[in-house]
């Protein structure tokens, strides 16, 4: 039996995939780049906004040629209940320019393009392929995938498993820990077509710039969040729920959707668009809780399947935490093949030190807490209620009644919420301590 | 055929807009049997899909055909060896628009 010989092998053409082909392409080493959709990204789906700043050291250049589909330039934080909507509504020209901050995509067309070009730099993309297991060593390294083609093994002197949220290899290597459901969301998602016009007049947006709304509350007692993106020619409307949360719940997530699409604040936006798509998919959402042993004798994993993904509120980031991740993994791998040192120790040691030197690790730890606060009981139905009717009755006039002041609103409103001073307290104390 | 009172549209259409190139072998296995002990049906609620469906003897018909792969009925699954999971087989089943 015949078997292909690289020195890595990449597993999964999502964006840690093909940054990490990138990077083995790019140091001289042979790399074959795994799909097992029949494209990249045709299994991947996200909201979607992408912060691509760290794409400006992978790829420099990229800003033309990226499949993007609007500049975001509006970004709303809505607080949802069934009847109030109070936004925090910010929009900067500034990210319509060059410097801009983030951009909506859709993930088949960008993991194609992005895969794409780690192949221009030399890596072999392999689609159509799902890798069934590790080929491992007499004395237990991994030295390359099993795939399901026939003759179909693939050796490697270094496995990068970029496989995504469910992870088999890394479950596979023992790195990972059992699957707990408390530690993922399900996103849930509807793709509406509108005219690229409709869509800026919708949103009050020029031609080519995008809106991003994320939203606490709406989502049927269920605890998530909600999105509304707008693409060229789609709006993206979704809910993130907690997957431990929707079990005990006797609510579909199409029905919750449904009523997250029907609420007043929420409506206005998305009523009447054709649905073109429906999909779902996993957010790996614990961070440091659910990281898996990074490195192995060669092995390395990266992206959502090292639960490398932020889900903080304002902050939901996956693909810039994936790309990072991804080119670092890539990096080491190479760095340790040329040091000849693919053990655990070699990988690891320059894995983690090229992680350390960005962004991913100091944020998931920064933000640890952020998941289960955000997530928790009075952060998903008492505050936002509690805001919502602080504002309603700030804002209605109650003539021939002598207006009250903010205090005695915010007390009585404290006081009618049920909510009790000292876990609003503590709670404000975690919230400065997690976004301070 | 189920409509729900808030959706505009039945689940059917709803999933026909999204593609799926069916593989001729079933990529996540359920063992119906062993699901009549089961009280909690989290799949039943959870699959975003609505791919299990309770039968009338306290059972699980399940079919993989149109399944996004996501997980989740495995993680809410509280029975042992009652799904058993893999991905499909390369080049086959959910493929997400790419225009």
């Amino acid at each position: 039996m015949s078997s292909e010989s690289f020195d890595a092998v990449v597993v999964g053409a999502g964006p840690a995939g093909s940054a990490a082909a990138l990077r083995l392409a790019r140091a001289g080493r042979s790399v074959c780049l795994l799909e097992r959709g029949p494209f990249p990204g045709a299994k991947n789906l996200f909201g979607g906004v992408i912060y691509p700043r760290i794409l400006d050291t992978i790829l420099p250049g990229w800003t033309g040629e990226a499949p993007i589909e609007r500049r975001v330039t509006r970004r709303a934080t809505m607080i949802l209940t069934d009847t109030q909507c109070l936004s925090v509504d910010f929009r900067s020209s500034s990210w319509g320019g060059e410097a801009y901050n983030g951009v909506t995509a859709l993930r088949p067309r960008f993991d194609s393009w992005l895969a794409g070009r780690a192949v221009a730099e030399g890596a072999v993309l392999l689609t159509s392929t799902t890798a069934t297991g590790l080929i491992r060593t007499a004395d237990g390294a991994v030295s390359g995938v099993r795939t399901d083609r026939p003759d179909g093994d693939l050796l490697a002197r270094v496995v990068v498993a970029c496989d995504g949220v469910n992870s088999f290899l890394a479950r596979e290597a023992n790195s990972a820990k059992p699957p707990s459901p408390e530690h993922y969301t399900l996103g849930v998602k509807e793709v509406l077509a509108f005219a690229p016009e409709e869509i800026e007049r919708r949103f009050a947006l020029a031609p080519g710039e995008g809106a991003d709304f994320e939203v606490l509350g709406g989502t049927g007692g269920v605890a998530g969040g909600g999105f509304v993106y707008t693409n060229s020619e789609t709006i993206s409307v979704g809910l993130v729920l907690s997957v431990r949360d929707l079990e005990s719940s006797s609510r579909r997530p199409e029905d919750l959707l449904a009523c997250f699409k029907a609420n007043p604040g929420i409506a206005p936006y998305v009523s009447g668009g054709e649905l073109v798509e429906y999909g779902a998919h996993l957010i790996p959402e614990a961070g440091i809780a659910m990281m898996p042993e990074l490195a192995g004798d060669g092995f390395l994993v990266a992206g959502d399947a090292a639960g490398m993904c932020l889900a903080a509120g304002i902050w939901l980031e996956g693909v810039n935490f994936a790309l990072s991740s991804g080119a670092a993994a890539g990096e080491a791998a190479a760095a340790a093949m040329a040091a000849g040192d693919v053990t655990k120790a070699g990988l690891k040691r320059r894995y983690t030190a090229l992680l350390e030197a960005g962004f991913v690790l100091a944020d998931l730890r920064r933000l640890r807490r952020a998941p289960e606060l955000v997530l928790g009981a009075r952060m998903q139905g008492a505050y936002p209620a509690l805001a919502c009717n602080i504002a309603e009755r700030m804002l209605t006039v109650t003539n021939p009644e002598p207006k009250a002041g903010l205090r005695s609103i915010a007390r009585a409103e404290l006081k009618r919420s049920g909510l009790r001073l000292r876990d609003a307290v503590r709670d404000a104390v975690s919230l400065v301590r997690t976004f301070g | 055929m189920t409509v729900s009172p808030l959706s505009a549209m039945a689940f059917e259409d709803r999933m026909a807009t999204t593609e799926f190139r069916v593989s001729g072998t079933p990529h996540i296995v359920v063992e119906g049997d062993s699901c009549r002990g089961c009280t909690t049906r989290a799949c039943v609620i959870a699959c975003p899909a609505g791919l299990f469906v309770p039968t009338f003897d306290g059972g699980i018909l399940f079919n993989y055909e149109q399944c996004f792969e996501c997980g989740t009925c495995y993680l809410v699954c509280n029975t042992a060896g009652a799904i058993s999971w893999s991905y499909p087989e390369g080049g086959s089943g959910v493929v997400f628009r790419r225009t």
